[in-house]
């Protein structure tokens, strides 16, 4: 077979291979999750299906306030945070403001969650900066108050955290589906009818945004209900949520604790489903609602001032965002800090001196992870692409609900299962089992950014080459891929960030062996040095970051030597 | 029913130093239409966008503009009172036809009942009868057309500003879809503004015509 002929082989076979790639370790997981939930798992000793692991699910002390806690922080940091994102975009989009959002956002995005989680306890702690900033001339406050801000049994701390991180990822999904409708010129008919920019937006442009950001709005809610690392960081310890107690029973030395454990992720896999149909439920609900209401032809100055207020607790949400990043950065540099000053007494860089050598190792596997996982899911989501664009066969719509698969279905649900399989076959902890979870991943987040700029390409470019005398293989290397450069290398810093700030899948299919700055970070933020947290929270979140300044500072640096 | 005259004095749009637009003055009395011509890039567009508060910040503009002796500078394009109609129709797609002309039928006229008969009214009117619950796409262009005209006058302006509304129906529906549009206005006593760049929409406007030149 000549290089040409296994080259064109590979990429007819790209599309298959990518599914199996990212969803085999979905369904073996899922099998491998609610098996055991009955009760069958041979290696144990459970060889006969029962429903035990769910009586002693439903015994534990605490499971009742558990699944509350879990569906109460989830459907709240859902519904907060679309609120929110929709308001930002019913109160700033007729002002200049909006044309620089893109840019604000996108640092927020970059963050791991569990970098901004451990930030923000920073911020929030009541020996917290904020505390700190406001004492004692504003609070009274001596001493740090004696109340719990993190660990609080509600868990508005996880609400918070996770609205700092979804409200800008649907604010860019809310952009994106505003390219596909002609909102300007229809927000101008709705204004001359009499109707204000925001009540104009939220009657005329979201009824047709609603049902195109379904996807996104569901990955946000089956992601906040079963959410590890947040939840780990900033919520109750006891009883936590559901997703945290089973990766608290899956680390007990106790065996027979997979068998609860099991039916908990599949309780949680469960709760999910039913929510994602729930959500179904709300966004007919309120399409409904929108519609009677723009029919009843009330005009509503007042909506304005609403969609204000959104819009501040949408930018008092960013700058929180970078208020706790701002807390990381400045506690590993940070001499003494005593409490109630603002400030710390000075700047060192010794606690970075010191974390190096134990920074070094987890560093390295990060980079060498996200490398990985990005180059991998590169070469197969722009195989899938081309062959999407030479075959024009496979509605791309059609596969759209399979991308999204691993994120709706709960993380915890199929590494649970994918663990124990992993150690069946014996290659749990292993690089290759921990890069193969970074995949499923990896794989969709990147196809979902690279995919609508990739298919707007304009193809006569290509034409005109190829009719130069230029080979197919060329015209991509030469011609194509240096047009698109701009959004595949976003696209990369994309699967790169998600890569980097992977904790459940790290430490599953890791077995613990696998130490990556996230893991690390959240390892240790339940330790007591801030100095020592700051650096390794810094640190993993510098990472995504780089990636994303690269991305875009490449193609910029490139046009502007082109012209010497 | 209200009868305002419309009011331009003395505007003046620039972009980047360039002058599109100087000095122009003129009073539009109820009923009556200037029409506004010229090649595309004179910056006829831009007058428009003036008038209705939607001119890009990127243009400089001067003048006034008043409904007999209300003053619309400062006002909001959705205060102005001022009716549109667009190139396209800009029917919004997730109402039906009815749900179009609701959106826009003042709050007012209160009672589903009450509202729905004004609606099916205008409808039957405009030779549109039944078609309340269909959904905009299915229509043909000259019935988008008729809807859209509709709709802005159900919102009852004081004034009309035409941006080529006819320049992409064909012939046949562009002479008849003309005299509808120029019949309201003339009934309901609206001062119009038309920009155009197509002779007969002139004529058939009946008024005064100020031809802009590219410079």
């Amino acid at each position: 077979m000549t290089a040409r002929a296994l080259a064109h082989t590979l990429l007819r076979l790209s599309p298959g291979l990518t599914l199996v790639v990212f969803l085999a370790p979905i369904v073996a997981g899922l099998v491998g999750t609610i098996l055991p939930a009955f009760g069958f798992l041979p290696a144990l000793g459970g060889d006969s299906l029962s429903l035990d692991p769910w009586r002693r699910l439903f015994e534990t002390p605490g499971f009742a306030a558990a699944l509350t806690l879990t569906l109460t922080t989830g459907w709240s940091a859902t519904l907060v945070s679309m609120l929110v994102a929709i308001g930002m975009a019913a109160a700033l989009h007729h002002r200049p403001v909006a044309r620089r959002l893109g840019a604000w956002i996108a640092p927020a995005l970059a963050m791991p969650h569990s970098a901004l989680a451990i930030g923000m306890a920073f911020l929030i702690l009541p020996s917290g900066w904020l505390a700190r900033a406001l004492s004692p001339w504003l609070t009274g406050w001596s001493r740090p108050p004696d109340f719990s801000t993190v660990g609080h049994e509600s868990g508005w701390p996880i609400v918070l955290a996770l609205a700092l991180k979804e409200v800008p990822y649907l604010m860019l999904m809310t952009l994106g589906a505003l390219n596909q409708i002609p909102a300007a010129a229809q927000l101008r008919a709705a204004r001359a009818l009499g109707y204000g920019p925001s009540q104009a937006w939220l009657a005329v442009v979201l009824p047709q945004v609603l049902a195109q950001i379904r996807l996104p709005a569901m990955a946000v809610l089956a992601f906040s209900l079963s959410v590890v690392d947040v939840a780990m960081i900033l919520g109750p310890g006891n009883p936590p949520t559901l997703a945290v107690l089973v990766v608290r029973w899956l680390g007990d030395p106790d065996p027979r604790l997979l068998f609860p454990a099991a039916a908990a992720a599949t309780l949680l896999l469960a709760l999910v489903i039913a929510s994602l149909a729930a959500w179904r439920a709300v966004e007919a609900v309120a399409q409904a609602t929108l519609g009677r209401w723009a029919t009843r032809g009330a005009r509503q100055p007042a909506i304005g001032h609403a969609a204000d207020i959104a819009a501040g607790a949408g930018i008092t949400l960013l700058a929180l965002t970078a208020a706790s990043m701002l807390s990381l950065a400045l506690w590993s540099v940070a001499t003494r800090w005593r409490w109630s000053d603002a400030w710390p007494e000075g700047f060192t860089s010794a606690t970075w001196m010191r974390q190096a050598d134990s920074l070094a190792g987890p560093a390295a596997t990060t980079l060498a992870l996200g490398l990985a996982a990005t180059l991998i899911a590169l070469a197969l989501v722009l195989a899938c692409l081309e062959r999407e664009a030479q075959g024009r066969e496979g509605k791309p719509s059609r596969s759209l609900a399979l991308l999204y698969l691993p994120l709706l279905v709960p993380q915890v649900a199929f590494l649970f299962g994918l663990q124990i399989l992993l150690v069946r076959f014996g290659i749990d902890g292993s690089f290759g089992a921990v890069l193969w979870t970074h995949l499923v991943f990896a794989i969709p987040y990147l196809f979902l950014s690279l995919a609508d700029p990739w298919r707007s390409y304009d193809d006569r470019y290509s034409r005109s080459a190829l009719s130069l005398g230029a080979s197919r293989w060329r015209v991509f290397w030469r011609i194509k891929l240096p047009i698109l450069l701009p959004p595949v290398l976003i696209a990369a810093a994309v699967a790169f960030a998600v890569s980097a700030g992977l904790y459940l899948p790290t430490l599953l299919a890791g077995a613990g062996r696998i130490a990556t700055l996230t893991t690390e970070a959240v390892t240790l933020s339940s330790g007591a040095d801030r100095r020592v947290i700051g650096t390794w929270a810094m640190l993993q979140a510098a990472f995504p970051l780089a990636a994303y300044g690269a991305a875009v500072a490449w193609p910029a640096l490139f046009r502007r030597l082109r012209r010497w | 029913m209200v009868m305002s005259t419309l009011h331009l004095q003395q505007i003046a749009i620039t972009i980047g130093g360039r002058h599109l637009i100087h000095d122009l003055s003129a009073k539009i009395a109820p009923g009556d239409c200037l029409t506004v011509m010229g090649p595309s890039g004179c910056g006829k567009s831009s007058l428009l966008a003036f008038v209705s508060g939607t001119l890009d910040p990127a243009f400089a503009a001067k003048g006034s503009v008043a409904l007999d002796d209300r003053v619309l500078d400062a006002e909001p394009p959705e205060r102005r009172r001022l009716g549109i109609l667009f190139q396209d129709d800009l029917l919004f797609p997730h109402l039906t036809v009815g749900g179009n002309l609701a959106f826009a039928l003042p709050a007012s006229v209160q009672g589903r009942a009450a509202r729905r008969r004004r609606i099916e009214a205008a409808l039957c009117d405009a030779g549109l009868e039944d078609f309340a619950d269909r959904d905009p796409a299915t229509l043909s262009g000259g019935q988008r057309a008729r809807v859209a005209l509709l709709r802005t006058l159900l919102a009852e302006p004081e004034a009309l500003l035409l941006d080529e509304p006819f320049a992409k129906l064909d012939m046949a529906l562009r002479e008849e879809f003309r005299r509808l549009v120029f019949a309201h206005a003339r009934m309901r006593g609206l001062p119009t503004i038309l920009v155009t760049h197509d002779e007969a929409d002139a004529r058939a406007a009946g008024g005064s015509v100020l031809k802009l030149a590219t410079i």
